[in-house]
């Protein structure tokens, strides 16, 4: 599951007559504008080294003519590199003849376009279909699949119409249907949603999250859109004047960007819908896994700590009190034990964004325990680390 | 005393030169033509026989039968009455003046001529689209073919097959299959981007391409230039019955030179009305089967 099933590496593009003639000097650092001017080349993508794991959601996010467009075909070779390797599944692609790379194309990997790519002539049926169609499969077998896949997209029923007669949305869940029709597992989104309106692309954003929980395809995503990236990317990198500036998952590049050019991008992201509790959460200072209340306080008394977090066993059971303790010793009731002392407490789960567990965080006069679904203890997210991650956010900020 | 000649007078060639050139290359045109005509010839016979029987058939065939065969075809690519009515009325007429057996003369021959241009033009548009390379050789080549007066490529024409039919017909063909080649270029380079990507993002190869993708995009484009090939291909009946092609062309010829201005105007007019027929109900049909292909290109 985890192993890498695209490799990029050491991709370089350069446009021009003779781009092989510039390498030297893409090679020696040289800048793309002083290239530019030099030569005429265009320097499109330059020494990129990318792995993209099966199953995730793989963001390319950069201004205007960073070079994602060119980066997102090399993965099919629409374009070809000057130079570098593109492994999948340890396939060099780039050795591929034209029939195989027909093939390659057909059964590996599909595509969704940002002006949507189908084709006016045909009608929505036969546009997604029209992988199988490539494929030879019949007109019978490919236009049931075709049927089940805009039934899937909500676009059952608009079988007969030609894609002029939809709106911009339908007719991208048009093209994400034709992508999904051919059951590739690589699907490349080249800003698949840029062109539509707010409201239909966070519709379209929640679908494909929706589809992917299900399908587990490896989806490459490219956006100018921080939001978008964070809310889809299971890893982000981010690309400026066709170089890596970082690739990272989503909170690293948030807390820790590597240059000027990706925290001007995090700068304005609002981190409290951002990030999760399992970002902000830290060890517990006091963990208590003794039964007996004498060792516990003793602990208590070392650590100067007014309370912990009670464990049986590497199970967590609650928190407790130094005055609890105190209370018990001075007049012991009938269970004398910890685990049974132990005091519920609100706890938050680890994929919930801070915004959602702020008021618990701060209704706690303790730190709030991090528990997962099935009842595994992460860390405690305490209102004073809270507080410090979203106040930087300030700190970064020219504005502020 | 040689400097101030050359200032006042352009140096021209030696007149015995010129002479010369001009003799050997028509000598050895004439020598080409008397060993290869009838061979050249041969090749262009099964063209012959068929523009003979085409012109045959619509002449025996009933005038009614004619034009209810015309009227189907009108009707089945436009889908309207206006035209279909327009078009028996436009024959009526024409046959009622005495223009009948002309205008099927003339009829035939640019249907052959259209065909031809359509069937050899779009291949050739095709390539250049494909390729910078052929298309810096082809525009050239049609550039001089649209400019060159149609006398001087009559000429060598008339001397390897002498007059008639088939070397009408070339003319024709020379004369009005640019359009078509070019519009065909153009059309598929401007087939747009994206849909063509998508087409090979999905693994189709290039004649998928070309077919599915490319052909259908670029019609409306490849119609207009099939519309304009009509046009031309009309405009050169006059020329083309100065080497006996018969028709609608050789009254307009004889009218200019004895002076006959109604005799003139009435083929004119006829030749009009063809072209006018051609013209709507090519663009009716054009407009009919692309109607989906507008407002698409992007959301
Ligand atoms: N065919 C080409 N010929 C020359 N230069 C090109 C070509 N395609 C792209 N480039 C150059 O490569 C750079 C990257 O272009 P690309 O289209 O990949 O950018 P992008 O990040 O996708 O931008 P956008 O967000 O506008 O789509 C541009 O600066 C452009 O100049
Ligand atoms: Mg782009």
């Amino acid at each position: 599951m985890d192993e890498p099933i695209i490799k990029i590496e050491g991709l370089y593009k350069i446009f021009g007559t003779n781009p092989e003639s510039v390498m030297a000097m893409v090679m020696d650092g040289a800048s793309k504008d002083e290239i530019l001017s030099k030569t005429g080349h265009a320097v499109g993508l330059s020494n990129i080294n990318l792995s993209i794991k099966r199953g995730e959601i793989f963001v390319i996010m950069g201004l205007s003519g960073s070079g994602k467009s060119t980066l997102i075909r090399h993965f099919n070779r629409l374009i070809d590199p000057t130079e570098g390797k593109i492994l999948v599944d340890d396939v060099d692609v780039m050795g591929l003849g034209q029939k195989e790379l027909e093939q390659f194309r057909r059964h590996r990997m599909s595509m969704v376009f940002q002006h949507f790519g189908l084709m006016p002539h045909r009608t929505v049926i036969e546009n997604v279909a029209y992988g199988l169609m490539v494929q030879g499969v019949n007109k019978t077998t490919r236009h049931e699949k075709a049927t089940t896949w805009l039934d899937a997209v909500g676009l059952g029923g608009y079988e007969d119409q030609y894609p002029s007669q939809l709106s911009g949305g339908q007719q991208q869940r048009v093209g994400l249907a034709r992508a999904l029709c051919t059951d590739a597992d690589i699907l490349l989104m080249d800003e698949a949603f840029s062109a539509l309106d707010p409201l239909i692309r966070s519709e379209m954003q929640d679908q494909l999250i929706e589809l992917q929980d299900k399908l587990r395809k490896t989806i490459i995503f490219i956006t100018h859109d921080l939001d978008e990236a964070l809310r889809l990317g299971d890893k982000i990198a981010i690309l400026k004047d066709g170089k890596l500036s970082q690739v990272g998952k989503p909170e690293e590049i948030l807390l820790n960007p590597a240059d000027d050019y990706v925290e001007a991008f995090v700068r304005d992201v609002n981190r409290a819908r951002v990030l999760t509790a399992d970002v902000v959460m830290k060890p517990p200072v006091l963990r208590l896994t003794k039964e007996n209340l004498d060792d516990a306080l003793e602990q208590m008394r070392g650590k100067k700590h007014d309370y912990g977090y009670v464990f049986e066993e590497d199970e967590y059971r609650g928190i407790i009190t130094r005055e609890i303790i105190e209370n018990e010793i001075d007049s012991p009731g009938p269970n004398a034990n910890l685990c049974e002392l132990a005091e519920d407490m609100a706890t938050v789960q680890p994929d919930t964004s801070l915004e959602e567990i702020l008021p618990t965080t701060l209704g706690q006069p303790y730190p709030v325990p991090v528990v997962g679904e099935d009842g595994e203890f992460h860390g405690v997210v305490s209102r004073k680390s809270m507080i410090s991650i979203l106040s930087d956010n300030n700190g970064t900020s020219d504005k502020a | 005393m040689a400097t101030e000649s050359w200032l006042t007078k352009f140096p021209e060639m030696e007149r015995a030169d010129l002479v010369a050139i001009r003799k050997g290359l028509d000598e050895s045109y004439r020598a080409f033509s008397r060993t290869y005509g009838d061979a050249i010839e041969s090749v262009f016979n099964p063209l012959l026989k068929f523009l003979v029987w085409f012109e045959n058939l619509l002449l025996a065939s009933p005038w009614w039968l004619v034009i209810a065969v015309v009227v189907a075809l009108v009707y089945g690519a436009s889908r309207s009455w206006k035209l279909s009515l327009g078009v028996i009325g436009s024959f009526m007429l024409i046959g009622y003046f005495g223009m009948w057996e002309n205008t099927m003369r003339t009829m035939s021959i640019i249907t052959v001529c259209t065909l031809l241009s359509i069937f050899m033009g779009i291949p050739i548009g095709i390539a250049m689209a494909r390729s910078d390379k052929t298309r810096a050789v082809v525009t050239p080549i049609l550039d001089i073919m649209q400019t060159m007066p149609a006398f001087v490529y009559l000429i060598p024409v008339v001397m390897l097959l002498g007059i008639g039919k088939v070397p009408g017909v070339i003319a024709v063909v020379i004369y009005a299959i640019p359009p078509v080649i070019r519009l065909t270029n153009l059309g598929i380079r401007l087939v747009d981007k994206e849909v063509l990507e998508a087409a090979t993002a999905f693994g189709a190869n290039s004649s998928q391409r070309l077919w599915g993708v490319q052909l259908p995009l670029a019609m409306p484009t490849i119609m207009a230039g099939i519309n304009q090939t009509i046009m031309m291909a009309l405009a050169m009946v006059v020329i083309a019955s100065m080497i006996g092609v018969k028709g609608l062309g050789q009254p307009v010829l004889k009218s200019i030179t004895n002076q006959y201005f109604t005799m003139g105007l009435f083929n004119g007019l006829a030749i009009v009305a063809l072209a006018i027929i051609f013209d709507r109900v090519s663009q009716a049909y054009a407009k009919r089967t692309q109607r989906h292909l507008g407002g698409t290109q992007n959301g």
